[in-house]
């Protein structure tokens, strides 16, 4: 079963509705003990950074995600908020990867919306794709790189557009909204084995 | 690189597609369902259903049509029509919408806008802008281009992207229904104005059109409903035609 964490933050639906076109199980939940015995656990999000972190805070999910061993996908303010320090509302996150999230300049339009495909791809989770697949990005803000980056994006600049650290992976983009390349990723993630 | 996205609109009326011409004498095209799922076969980038009955007769929007949009689709997909509040942009959105579109209701309440961006973000709200030119300029129309409203079109462009609208979807009504191509001057006066992607609506009659389109405006995609509707141009064949005069698009 994978639980799909509920905290206020956009649409959960999408990614319900993702997961069970590859045949899986998903429930959508806050329940601590529930997203503990999960196979593997989403973090999805769409919306603002201190406000979803505020109730993160309140709901005591702060503390439980960082400690989750198995395999956990960040999604878009998933990926962000598992970052260290959001530029969004100066907002202090999850810090499991010590990377910052910043606001893309005005000299491209903001949000970056639309389908942009990835480059510098490395990790299981994005096996199978290629640098001329595209996936669709919806974001204002992005991580920056680093040594945990497994693939990038250019807008403007160079970002990362798919993080992993152990257990944890995360991806500036919408997989459940990528078409078939979306698909391929999730089903990716749904046969990682810790 | 990003991409130029290709938008098939679904004019959706008492859970059919349909398309007016100017806005009036509808045509059917079939279930919206049927239809979304094969403009994605084709490659269309993303979505738009727009409930065209529901600003004149205040109807709620079609949730259950969205649920069942929202298990079979895996693109993205906007909702418009009737979203009037938060709480109608909440139920659209909970059902599996990825952005609400607000007309009438936003130029009546503007700060509709900021509530809904600041609950599911910025990039939740398409703000559609109907636009009418007439001897004394570019004005806002509302209420399906029924009523005029005393909103220039650069204003009011400039307005929404402060409240916090994340996109603008511009239908020039002198262009709609007419397939003589879409309104690149009023479409380069909003992408000059404001720094949100800009989705060109109103006139696309052929594949020249779109090519036109992107080559001489800053349109970061481009809608249309009747000429996908009823099988004139395919999506596919649009995407490799723009493809072939370097416009960035995705291929399927």
């Amino acid at each position: 079963m994978i639980a799909i964490i509920d905290y206020n933050a956009g649409n959960t639906t999408s990614v319900k509705n993702a997961i069970e076109r590859l045949g899986a199980t998903a429930i959508v939940t806050r329940d601590h003990a529930l997203i503990r015995s999960a196979e593997k656990v989403i973090f999805p999000g769409v919306g603002e950074a201190s406000t979803a972190m505020q109730f993160l805070r309140e709901q005591e999910l702060d503390q439980l995600i960082p400690r989750l061993k198995q395999p956990v996908l960040g999604i878009c303010l998933g990926q962000q908020l598992l970052c260290r320090f959001s530029e969004e509302g100066n907002t202090t996150c999850l810090g499991i990867f010590p990377v910052d999230v910043k606001r893309f300049s005005d000299t491209e339009l903001v949000p970056h919306i639309g389908w942009n495909n990835l480059l510098e791809i490395r990790s299981g989770l994005l096996s199978g794709i290629t640098e001329t697949d595209d996936v669709y990005f919806v974001h204002s803000y992005y991580a920056e790189l680093s040594e945990y980056t497994i693939a990038t994006c250019d807008y403007g600049l160079t970002y990362s557009a798919a993080m992993q650290k152990d257990n944890f992976y995360a991806v500036q983009f919408h997989p459940e909204k990528s078409a078939t390349v979306g698909e391929r990723i999730l089903r990716n993630f749904l046969k990682v084995v810790e | 690189m990003l991409k130029k996205r290709i938008i098939p609109c679904l004019d959706i009326k008492d859970g059919k597609t349909v398309k007016g011409v100017n806005f009036t004498g509808l045509r059917d095209a079939g279930d919206p369902v049927e239809l979304a799922k094969r403009y994605v076969a084709e490659g269309a980038d993303e979505l738009v259903f727009l409930d065209i009955t529901a600003t004149l007769e205040k109807r709620s929007t079609l949730t259950a049509l969205v649920t069942r949009i929202a298990r079979e689709i895996n693109i993205p997909f906007t909702v418009g029509g009737g979203i009037n509040s938060l709480e109608d942009a909440k139920v659209v959105i909970e059902a599996g919408a990825d952005k609400v579109s607000l007309n009438s209701a936003a130029v009546k309440n503007p700060q509709l806008i900021t509530q809904i961006a600041r609950q599911f973000g910025n990039q939740c709200v398409v703000i559609a802008i109907d636009i009418k030119t007439n001897l004394d300029g570019d004005y806002v129309y509302v209420k399906g281009g029924s009523e005029k409203t005393s909103w220039k079109l650069t204003d009011w462009a400039q307005h929404v992207e402060q409240l916090g609208a994340g996109e603008i979807l511009l239908t020039s009504m002198n262009h709609d229904g007419t397939k003589n191509g879409f309104a690149l001057e009023l479409t380069n006066q909003v992408s000059r104005m404001v720094n949100i992607p800009v989705i060109a609506s109103g006139g696309a009659g052929t594949m020249d059109h779109f090519t036109e389109l992107f080559q001489k405006t800053k349109a970061s995609a481009g809608l249309a409903a009747s000429i996908f509707h009823f099988g004139e141009i395919t999506i596919n064949d649009l995407k490799y035609t723009l493809l072939n005069q370097q416009i960035p698009v995705r291929c399927l």
